[in-house]
């Protein structure tokens, strides 16, 4: 590989070396398949700043600090990260590599299509976000008892329903499976993706934990790709406060083009700014802009080059520019497989709840035009 | 692959089609060597960390206390120990703060006397008021009399149903009303992944996987919530490594005998004051076992029938959270504490109808409980227990919580009252040794998972084969690890 060779030249030793106490910054991963993408999806990338914690008892696994998260790995896993020692800066963010991706800030797309009104009362919400980040404390914070508890059908991942009402509007809440990431194709992260791109909720509650919200906003971002019908729930804010961080809720919801709520849903702190930030979004009073990640000009031609494609064989599709990176990804069988049998041209079938057609921006307004 | 995907150049009414679509995106996919994930993923960091800079004030770092913390419960030294440590001072906070009200809910329900007896050994009032001193089997008797229903009613309805209950809510919700609040306020204080973490070398070993540890944890309350707990293990072979094994933690059905016999028997063959410690320790001991056992059997099969090396993974250490006692007192009452006692009563009441039945049915010279019990008798032996204690296992296969119970009414077979000052008595007097405690702590240890469990085995793995043999390997280690103590005994003694 040309890379190893490159990062030898630079100093670079395996993670699996790295001294407890010492920070290093990733220079390269030596590895493909789960481990690789589910590496990545934890923010172990090119430049990325880490640090080795502590060891367990009998000094493997080691405790990593990447992104203000603690992670586990295996000596034997570990050993596959390259990393340049003494580079890395933990107590700020890291900075990216010089050769990373083009670093301007996302310009902001005019899209969200506002939901014509809908068949039923009732409103669907999504609810995403990472492990560990009191997802299901905010589930039952909004939701009281009114819950209902059951598996995704055909699958064995548990799927919790609930409902609330706010302003004379029945809120319907499903939880979705925690994931870190949509791209790396687990059970979770295949549901969670399909209800987010095809279950047409009218809002996708986002729940980023505020202790460690740099990682959680992977998954923020990810999203935000998929739908612009979202709310950024911000949560364990007492937490972070506790620890001394402070987050400028309002700047993250300008960033992100959408409403950004800190909650602490533990005491309850902030659950009527995020039920009143749900209603809006839901309902369209409140006009998202979601940012739209740009990537490096040849990904850009590659995917712009791919999207006619996915419109025409896919019509009516939700987001024809996430579908074709994936495509271009490839490392999603089930969605190649579903694209391949057709079954993704009809969305609303999946999911059973009656679909719009002007909830599928690339297909435009009108379709039966 | 890519041979392929060169052949038909993507475009014009082709493109229509979603083979050509794919041919297209594998086309336009070579240029980037199978890194496309890897950039999506790297500018979404990027875009994370930029977004973390302009909002966030401090950058995210745990205190050195929660540090020292963290050394404490996973470090070379006091890793392991302190794990240990936690496990005996949950399992001595259960043991001594459940004796006072498993004695006062006996003294109520079904006592000679009512809380006569309670009243003088705990508060010292000696002369107790009269309307505390007859239970509610008492006065049900009473109560039946006065009806003048057949014996065959009373028998059934009073001996039979009723006291198959109060033994089950006397001996086992004061335990659970403890151990499980406990246990939960470990786990949301965060202290699960942490065990994972110290157990992962165990696993590696075992070809298994890292998360399994947290499995078990899970099965410390149920086993069926443990085997559901398996599907945050990914890979399959290692899922069913942690599904078939669940059963050797023992759940909360279990504790009760176990705690039962560690108590009466084990301890009671060492001086007074150390009963609870004895106690605790042959608890940490048998789930040491439990543990042992379950490492074994992974090993086994990662070899034998899942063959494989253990997968990757990565386990995230959350950081200590404060538990919220309240919400924990709330949710470990009624979600597990009800729960685990609804159904043991919906079990023990048509058991012990049915043991008072069997027991009045005249087979030959005695009962059809007697005759059942002579069958059972030499099998029970040659593994160290008897006919009844097999009877009651047999019995407890809906719920295990009713071995006990169980057994206490084979015993009692033509006694009406029971001697509740020393219940030891009632085993002694049946011919109990330390190797019957011994043998029935790990018979109750290893034994076939209870019905609930085995369903959601059969939910989870589909699979008619791997729901027997998380029944049968079980019983193999049970009815293996018993007839070596028994085989111990006869040479040695």
């Amino acid at each position: 590989m040309a890379e190893a060779e490159r990062s030898k030249s630079r100093g670079a030793v395996s993670l699996a070396d790295l001294k407890p106490g010492t920070a290093a910054a990733v220079s390269h991963l030596r590895l493909d398949g789960l481990l690789y993408r589910r590496l990545l999806d934890l923010g172990i990338v090119e430049g990325t700043a880490i640090e080795a914690v502590y060891a367990g008892p009998s000094g493997d696994p080691v405790v990593y600090r990447v992104r203000g998260a603690h992670v586990a790995l295996r000596k034997a896993d570990a050993s596959l990260v390259m990393v340049v020692p003494g580079v890395g800066d933990l107590d700020r963010p890291a900075r990216a590599p010089a050769d990373g991706p083009t670093r301007s800030m996302p310009k902001p797309r005019a899209e969200t299509p506002p939901r014509a009104a809908s068949d039923e009362d009732m409103l669907t919400v999504a609810l995403a976000g990472n492990p560990n980040t009191g997802k299901s404390t905010v589930f039952n914070a909004l939701t009281g008892m009114r819950q209902h508890v059951g598996n995704w059908p055909g699958k064995t991942v548990m799927r919790a329903e609930g409902r609330w009402e706010h302003v004379g509007r029945r809120f319907r809440l499903v939880d979705l499976p925690g994931t870190y990431s949509l791209l790396s194709t687990s059970v979770e992260e295949e549901i969670a993706r399909d209800f987010v791109l095809f279950g047409n909720p009218d809002c996708t509650v986002i729940v980023a934990d505020a202790t460690c919200l740099e990682r959680n906003l992977n998954l923020v971002a990810q999203i935000l790709q998929i739908t612009g019908r979202a709310v950024v729930c911000v949560n364990l804010i007492d937490e972070a406060e506790r620890r001394g961080i402070g987050i400028d809720i309002t700047a993250l919801g300008s960033l992100l083009g959408v409403p950004a709520v800190g909650t602490a849903a533990r005491t309850g702190r902030g659950l009527d700014a995020l039920r009143e930030a749900v209603f809006g979004v839901s309902t369209g009073a409140i006009a998202t802009r979601p940012m739209i990640l740009r990537y490096d000009e040849d990904l850009e031609r590659a995917v712009d080059e791919l999207v006619p494609g996915v419109e025409a064989s896919l019509p009516g599709i939700p987001n024809a520019r996430w579908i074709a990176m994936r495509l271009l990804d490839g490392g999603d069988h089930r969605l190649v497989e579903e694209v391949r049998n057709g079954i993704l041209a009809e969305p609303s079938g999946r999911t059973g709840a009656a679909s719009l057609p002007s909830a599928a921006p690339p297909a435009g307004r009108e379709p039966g035009r | 692959m890519s041979g392929e995907a060169k052949r038909k150049p993507p475009g014009g009414a082709d493109s229509l089609r979603p083979e050509a679509l794919l041919r297209h995106a594998e086309d336009l996919r070579e240029p980037f060597a199978g890194r496309v994930h890897e950039r999506v993923t790297q500018r979404a960091y990027a875009f994370a960390e930029e977004t973390a800079c302009a909002c966030v004030s401090k950058g995210p770092e745990r205190g050195n206390s929660e540090r020292l913390f963290d050394r404490l419960l996973t470090s070379r030294i006091t890793g392991i120990p302190v794990m240990v440590g936690h496990l005996g001072i949950v399992f001595w906070l259960t043991i001594v703060g459940a004796n006072v009200p498993s004695a006062f809910l006996a003294g109520i329900l079904m006592e000679e006397g009512g809380l006569t007896g309670w009243l003088a050994a705990y508060l010292g009032i000696e002369s107790a008021p009269a309307f505390l001193s007859f239970s509610v089997y008492e006065g049900l008797l009473a109560l039946f009399a006065w009806l003048h229903a057949p014996a065959w009613l009373t028998g059934f309805l009073v001996d039979g149903v009723y006291l198959g209950l109060a033994w089950v809510v006397s001996v086992m919700l004061p335990p659970m009303a403890i151990f499980f609040p406990l246990f939960t306020i470990l786990e949301d204080l965060g202290y699960l992944p942490r065990v994972a973490l110290n157990m992962d070398r165990f696993f590696r070993a075992a070809g298994a996987h890292g998360k399994q540890a947290l499995t078990m944890a899970m099965g410390f309350g149920c086993n069926a919530a443990g085997v559901i707990a398996c599907r945050i293990i990914e890979s399959p072979r290692e899922r069913l490594i942690a599904l078939l094994t669940n059963n050797f933690v023992p759940c909360n059905g279990r504790w009760p005998t176990l705690i039962m016999v560690a108590s009466l028997f084990v301890a009671a063959s060492f001086p007074a004051g150390m009963t609870s410690l004895v106690t605790v320790a042959t608890l940490v001991f048998v789930t040491a076992v439990g543990v042992a056992a379950t490492l074994a059997v992974s090993f086994f099969l990662s070899r034998t029938l899942l063959k494989g090396v253990a997968s990757s993974f990565t386990l995230e250490i959350p950081p200590f959270r404060r538990p919220q006692i309240g919400r924990v007192l709330y949710t470990s009452f009624i979600d597990r504490t009800l729960f685990v006692l609804r159904r043991a009563v919906v079990c023990a009441a048509p058991a012990g109808g049915l043991i008072w039945l069997l027991g009045a049915i005249p087979v030959g010279d005695g009962s059809a409980f007697s005759a059942l019990r002579e069958l059972l008798d030499p099998v029970g032996m040659a593994i160290g227990l008897d006919g009844v204690i097999l009877i009651a296992f047999i019995f407890a296969i809906p719920a295990n919580e009713i071995v006990v119970p169980t057994i206490i009414m084979g015993y009692m077979q033509g006694n009406r009252m029971m001697e509740m000052d020393d219940p030891s008595r009632l085993f002694l007097d049946n011919g109990w040794t330390l190797t019957t405690a011994v043998c029935l702590l790990l018979f109750s240890l290893l034994h076939y998972p209870c019905t609930t469990t085995t369903l959601t085995i059969w939910k989870e793995t589909r699979s008619i084969k791997w729901t027997l043999l998380s029944n049968v390997i079980p019983l193999v280690a049970a009815v293996g690890a018993c007839a070596a103590v028994a085989a111990v005994e006869r040479i040695w003694g």
